[in-house]
């Protein structure tokens, strides 16, 4: 038996097993060497990444991988405001579109690189992250949540009716492929294998950012805001700066999954960032469970791979979308992976 | 020519304030948007026309049918996505009711098609002349059966034993509940007649328009919302004054700046009112009420 300690806030009445003296299961042992955060479980999952296109052949699966990596990307993104931060966002599908238009716009019309797009329609998608996170620091879930289907729709509406920019519902054709000019190298990316080795940088790079931001001030300030905005705001957190700064980094990476749908694509039309387009990206860390980077990828991997599943039912698609996000929030609102939602509870 | 249009804004206007009138009085009772509004809108024309095209009923008992059918709906959304989300986070409760938005909306899409169905209605009563400004009938019957609806519904809240009981549960819910009124059934039956002016609404958005689609709830939905802010959402008085108004405003962006940004306007509407004025026009300004929802 345990001697009660000084320090044991339960009061003794629980029985610790971290005990020295206890051994652990072999199954709990198992999980900890294999643990994300050990160095060597990364390198093994980053590895088995790299094999994918040597191990699937078929055209169509790489498209369906690409595409769940493109939506890990969103829904990364989308996971910051929501999961870290704690506000709805119902028109991410509208920094993914600036991303998507800012690439093919600077492609087709100005012969910059790709490279140079991507930098750049983040920095846009930042832009259009402050303009929208600014004016909706005062509203809470549901009002925020009306504003930001407004905005999306507002995006939208611009894109389908601002025919010199945008070509309007014609779309944007015959966006070139990214290429590396490296001394004597010339690569061109327009092969699904390369494609994806694009997207799972961008992956990579996405979860890094996810990671660095969640463990940093910053990330601790947003989940505070997330547990309790008064609590948060008496400690001494600035409301305003952080969940700015959360709408436009959640916006960037949004913009950075636009630049690569855009060249992925080779065509940018209005029709691709609908509300409803919005609405899957929702559900995936919704799934997942909320302000879980994990979470959120196994929640992409079900909600784009298991439709590919049910091509034939595809028309109930939506439907299904719709009658999940109830039942998910009546029965497991914490989603997967994620933790019990501590936000204040509504009074009726 | 400028009055002629000043009908058309009114009449779009009216339709505006009869839908949130559904979103202002759910507002006042939960405390919550009620996304699904939009689509309620849709399924009561839709479910008119199903019965005028399908069953072959005349205009008025077919609309009848559709404004009951959709009104259950509306009881329904509430039991199924708000009622078992009494308690847990309000971020979860908008979420299941967007999902049942989508839910309702894509199931109108697969029983009824996807393209815009034709809503034909003559009332075979010939244009009326006011002075140089010529009204077909179907405009007058609009702001007329608007206009009714909204005087009853108001007299409603303010006359009767159940407005009376509405306005409690609106005012202190748990004050309520302790004055011995059944808080639940209070809740169902604003979702209720909400969901009734709604589908109403949508009945003579398709008279006017001649023509629906599963997706027209959302749009009008938006722009009904965007209506209730402005008018100071809670208010009844508000969300009449904020549809006429919001019409008018959609009307006057659409001729004098740009009508193929028409849509947006209700969305920076409602953006800007969100900014500068966020209790609305008719609203009492960052009241108890307000302070307690946070």
């Amino acid at each position: 038996m345990n001697k009660p300690r000084l320090d044991d806030l339960t009061g003794g009445s629980q029985i610790t097993t971290q005990g020295p003296g206890l051994q652990k299961s072999p199954l709990v042992r198992m999980t900890e060497v294999f643990a994300l955060s050990r160095w060597y479980t990364k390198l093994i999952i980053i590895f088995a990444c790299l094999l994918i296109p040597f191990i699937v052949h078929s055209n169509y699966a790489m498209r369906v991988i690409i595409y769940i990596c493109l939506y890990i990307v969103l829904a990364l993104g989308l996971n910051v405001v929501m999961g870290f931060t704690g506000l709805l966002n119902i028109g991410h599908a509208a920094f993914y579109a600036t991303g998507a238009y800012t690439s093919a716009i600077l492609m087709t019309s100005y012969g910059i690189p790709f490279w140079l797009t991507v930098p750049i329609g983040m920095v846009v998608g930042f832009t259009f992250g402050l303009a929208i996170g600014f004016p909706t620091l005062r509203l809470r879930d549901d009002y925020l949540a009306m504003v930001t289907l407004g905005f999306g729709q507002i995006v939208y509406i611009v894109a389908n009716n601002w025919m010199s920019l945008t070509r309007g519902p014609r779309g944007i054709p015959s966006i070139p492929p990214p290429c590396i000019n490296f001394f004597r190298w010339h690569i061109v990316i327009d092969s699904y294998r390369a494609y994806y080795y694009l997207i799972l940088l961008f992956v990579l790079l996405t979860v890094y950012a996810c990671i660095r931001a969640r463990d940093s001030r910053v990330g601790l300030a947003w989940m505070a805001i997330r547990e309790d905005e008064d609590v948060a705001a008496v400690m001494g957190i600035n409301l305003g700066f952080y969940k700015t700064l959360s709408f436009a980094f959640s916006a960037a990476l949004g913009a950075l999954a636009g630049s690569f749908f855009a060249v992925f694509q080779t065509f940018v039309s209005p029709n691709s960032f609908t509300i409803l387009e919005s609405v899957i990206i929702i559900t995936i860390p919704i799934l997942g469970g909320l302000g879980s980077i994990p979470g959120t990828i196994i929640g992409a991997i079900i909600m784009i791979g298991v439709p590919e599943i049910f091509r034939a039912a595809s028309e109930y698609r939506m439907v299904a979308v719709g009658a999940f996000m109830v039942l998910m929030m009546i029965f497991k609102p914490e989603g997967l992976l994620g933790k019990k939602l501590y936000q204040q509870v509504y009074k009726v | 020519m400028f009055w002629q249009q000043f009908i058309t804004w009114i009449n779009l206007g009216a339709m505006y304030a009869l839908l949130a009138i559904g979103y202002t009085m759910v507002y006042g009772i939960i405390k919550l948007i009620n996304f699904a509004h939009g689509e309620i809108f849709m399924c009561g024309a839709f479910f008119t026309w199903w019965f005028m095209t399908a069953a072959s009923l005349p205009l008025p008992l077919s609309a009848l049918i559709g404004i009951l059918f959709a009104t259950l709906l509306g009881v329904g959304v509430e039991r199924i996505a708000y009622r078992p989300l009494r308690n847990a986070p309000r971020f979860a409760v908008v979420i299941s009711v967007l999902g049942m938005s989508i839910f309702l909306q894509n199931m109108a899409r697969i029983i009824w098609g996807a393209e815009s169905q034709v809503f034909d209605v003559d009332f075979g009563i010939s244009p009326i002349f006011i002075g140089s400004v010529i009204v077909p009938f179907k405009k007058i019957f609009i702001l007329l059966t608007s206009l009714v609806l909204m005087i009853a519904l108001a007299l409603f809240i303010k006359k009767t034993y159940l407005g009376k009981a509405m306005r409690a549960t609106s005012a202190d819910r748990e004050a309520a509940e302790m004055m011995g009124i059944n808080v639940n059934s209070v809740i169902t039956l604003t979702f209720a007649i909400g969901s009734a002016m709604g589908a109403i609404a949508g009945i003579l958005y398709a008279i006017n328009y001649n023509s629906i689609d599963p997706y027209m709830g959302f749009n009008a939905g938006m722009k009904a919302f965007a209506a209730a802010v402005l008018g100071g959402i809670g208010n009844i008085y508000g969300a009449m004054f904020g549809g006429i108004l919001l019409g008018i405003f959609e009307g006057v962006g659409a001729a004098y700046i740009s009508s193929m940004y028409r849509d947006a306007f209700a969305f920076a509407v409602l953006i800007l009112v969100l900014i500068f004025r966020p209790q609305g026009l008719l609203g009492e300004g960052k009241s108890g009420e307000q302070a307690k929802a946070r």
